[in-house]
């Protein structure tokens, strides 16, 4: 009965043979650490903001006048609405989380080289459509910080030379943030950019799936055909569409099971990180849900400092550590656009860290130390040695790009495995 | 296991980085409340109806909500504790001052307090309230430490008393000399309030903590929800170790 209309399926669309391939015959290098969990972590963080979102855009009322109460509304009269409003507040603050962390395991194991350059161009395109995102639903509950926030942001735009006053009027649809800015940042946040970014990660997902994972020790567990020995196969049985074309290493598990539970196993660490902060400590120290925003939004009284969300404060440092206001943006959007381009900034062949020379490996942890320091930086009131502090940090920042720019041409490497070790 | 816990250690340090930036100006007192306190939260309730709701509403709150939550009959709530005419129990706690003469009379309208507890923290309004001193210059002759040059009169002074800022000296027997010491600048009641100085801090607590209550209604079923996700989050984590283990036992490291 259940053959027949899975045959019945199969007949009409590719969903045993789409399954197979991505889920129950994708080889996987068994070797994958935990740093490997956090794409998956991301995805269920994604479904849970779509869903989530969902329910409170049932209660939610996008207008200047009606916003904030109605949040009010969800957290005291809509049933559990509490607990929706929070699964969605903690889990944008939790999505940066997970992809700070998946994008730093993807630059410590040489993820973005090549074959996998348009992979991580999709990613980065995620990261950009996520920061959008993020930007215009904070503006959504319409309190002080997403008010001023959104105002300091949009201004932004404003310091472009020749276009930059008409462009931020073009965004907000109005001289100042208002109602109207709310509106179309609503559509956007509900609706496009969303779509958006389902749609990337169907192609991030595509693309990885093409090139298959790299793991922790960046060496290939996919061979040219008739270049292994019988004994060295896998013994499990992946989809023909990567055996037709590879001989695969006896280094890999199918993704479904295996890989899946070991992904599980992270997801039950995550979600009891998840629910401490959710249960215990929703705003976290005024830092997922800054305190300023309890109050609702007064365009003619200015709070007393006004700071982006923690996973905008990095770039936001940045660009306050530039003197003149439009090479501060040009600044900001650089050390992205950096970001995008290191499978072409980075000239190595070898791709972990793990068998790079010395300096790579420090360079990366001095970038990973400098990007937290700069997002203690851009969150708090800055003082002389802070803004000195920046500053330094700003050209540290840089200045890793422009280092693993010149090391990575004629660079002193370890010898790789020949196979993937534990 | 030691990458684990340099993981973890990466996300701690994400966040409570931070975290540090949230702190602010020290605080004179901290508000030692207690959510499950009913009958401070009732106090609270009372005191604030009586007190603060002339000028300032709770607007996105209840007043059903509040007397069931606060474990107060809707019947005495309402006969006690609604001022305004025709109010229906299932209102939001409103007051009858319209905010533009509230803006006339104050310099700024009396802000909504729904959500004062969660702007501010509880340490601010415990702190606040027990701040107000005599100032003849300001225009109701009080003005408060941690709020300065505040628009609002000290509106529980009859509880208080009349509260000045004063040096404060004391007698201490130093190298076998009695000596007058300063011990700076303190809070001085005259004594003409209903309540003693220990009733009072009571009371500002009181207030506090209803407060706070209403800044998170679900306050209380947040936390004991929270303990039942964690533990079956645990489970859950359990059950996914076992799993996995079971699947991986034959796979070659």
């Amino acid at each position: 009965m259940f053959k027949n209309l899975i045959d019945w399926i199969d007949a009409r669309i590719p969903m045993t043979r789409v399954y197979e391939m991505h889920m129950s015959k994708y080889p996987a290098p068994k070797n994958m650490n935990f740093w490997y969990v956090f794409g998956f972590l991301a995805t269920i963080v994604l479904v849970n903001q779509i869903v989530t979102g969902i329910w409170l855009t049932m209660s939610y009322e996008p207008s200047a006048a009606g916003a904030f109460a109605s949040v009010e509304y969800i957290m005291r009269d809509v049933e559990y609405g509490w607990v929706i409003r929070y699964m969605h507040s903690t889990g944008a603050s939790a999505f940066f989380v997970v992809v700070y962390l998946h994008m730093f395991r993807g630059m410590m194991y040489g993820s973005y080289q090549k074959p996998r350059e348009l992979l991580w161009l999709f990613g980065m395109f995620i990261y950009l459509a996520l920061m959008a995102e993020a930007f215009m639903g904070y503006l959504l509950p319409w309190g002080q910080m997403s008010y001023w926030g959104a105002q300091v942001i949009i201004g932004l735009f404003g310091t472009i030379p020749v276009i930059g006053e008409d462009l931020a009027l073009w965004i907000r649809g109005d001289y100042v943030v208002s109602g109207a800015t709310l509106n179309r940042f609503f559509a956007l946040h509900v609706i496009a950019l969303p779509l958006v970014i389902v749609i990337l990660v169907f192609l991030h997902i595509v693309a990885l799936h093409e090139v298959g994972s790299n793991n922790p020790d960046g060496v290939d567990v996919k061979r040219p055909k008739g270049t292994v020995a019988e004994e060295d196969k896998t013994k499990f049985e992946f989809h023909e569409y990567y055996t037709s074309k590879k001989d695969i290493l006896d280094d890999v598990v199918p993704f479904f099971p295996h890989m899946v539970l070991k992904d599980l196993m992270a997801f039950g660490v995550f979600i009891f990180l998840f629910c401490y902060v959710m249960f215990f400590n929703p705003d976290m120290y005024g830092k997922f849900i800054e305190h300023p925003n309890f109050e609702m939004a007064n365009n003619l009284k200015t709070p007393e400092h006004v700071f982006p969300v923690w996973y905008f404060t990095p770039f936001y440092a940045i660009l306050k550590a530039v003197p003149d206001p439009f090479l501060g943006v040009v600044a900001m959007f650089g050390s992205i656009i950096l970001l995008a381009l290191l499978p072409w900034i980075d000239r190595g062949t070898v791709r972990s860290w793990r068998y790079r020379c010395g300096m790579h490996k420090w360079n990366l942890i001095i970038f990973a130390i400098v990007f937290i320091i700069l997002g203690y930086l851009g969150g708090t009131p800055g003082t002389p040695f802070k803004e000195m502090l920046a500053r330094v940090l700003t050209v540290a920042y840089f200045g890793f790009f422009v280092a693993l720019y010149l090391y990575s041409k004629n660079e002193k490497t370890k010898p790789l495995p020949e196979r993937i070790t534990k | 296991m030691k990458k684990l816990l340099v993981s973890l250690g990466l996300f701690v340090g994400l966040v409570s980085s931070a975290a540090m930036a949230a702190g602010g100006g020290a605080l004179p007192f901290k508000a030692d409340i207690d959510q499950t306190d009913k009958a401070s939260l009732q106090r609270g309730a009372k005191l604030f109806m009586n007190y603060c709701l002339g000028c300032h509403q709770m607007q996105f709150q209840r007043y059903e909500r509040t007397f069931n939550d606060l474990g107060i009959p809707v019947e005495l709530g309402l006969e006690n504790l609604v001022f305004t005419k025709d109010t229906k129990v299932g209102e939001h706690i409103k007051n009858a001052m319209p905010s533009e003469d509230g803006a006339k009379w104050f310099g700024a309208a009396p802000p909504d307090l729904t959500l004062e507890a969660r702007l501010r923290g509880p340490d601010w309004i415990y702190s606040y309230l027990k701040s107000f001193y005599v100032d003849p210059s300001r225009p109701f002759g009080v003005n408060n430490t941690v709020f300065k040059d505040v628009g609002m009169p000290h509106v529980l002074q009859e509880l208080q008393g009349v509260p000045t800022k004063q040096e404060v000296f004391e007698e201490r027997l130093i190298d076998g000399e009695m000596k007058t010491i300063s011990l700076g600048e303190k809070f001085v009641v005259d004594g003409s309030g209903e309540l003693s100085e220990d009733e009072y801090d009571r009371a500002v607590l009181d207030i506090t903590n209803f407060m706070v209550y209403v800044g998170e209604p679900m306050i209380l079923e947040r936390e004991s929800m929270g303990w039942k996700a964690l533990l079956y989050c645990l489970i859950f984590f359990v059950l996914a170790v076992l799993l996995k283990k079971e699947y991986w036992k034959d796979i070659k490291k």
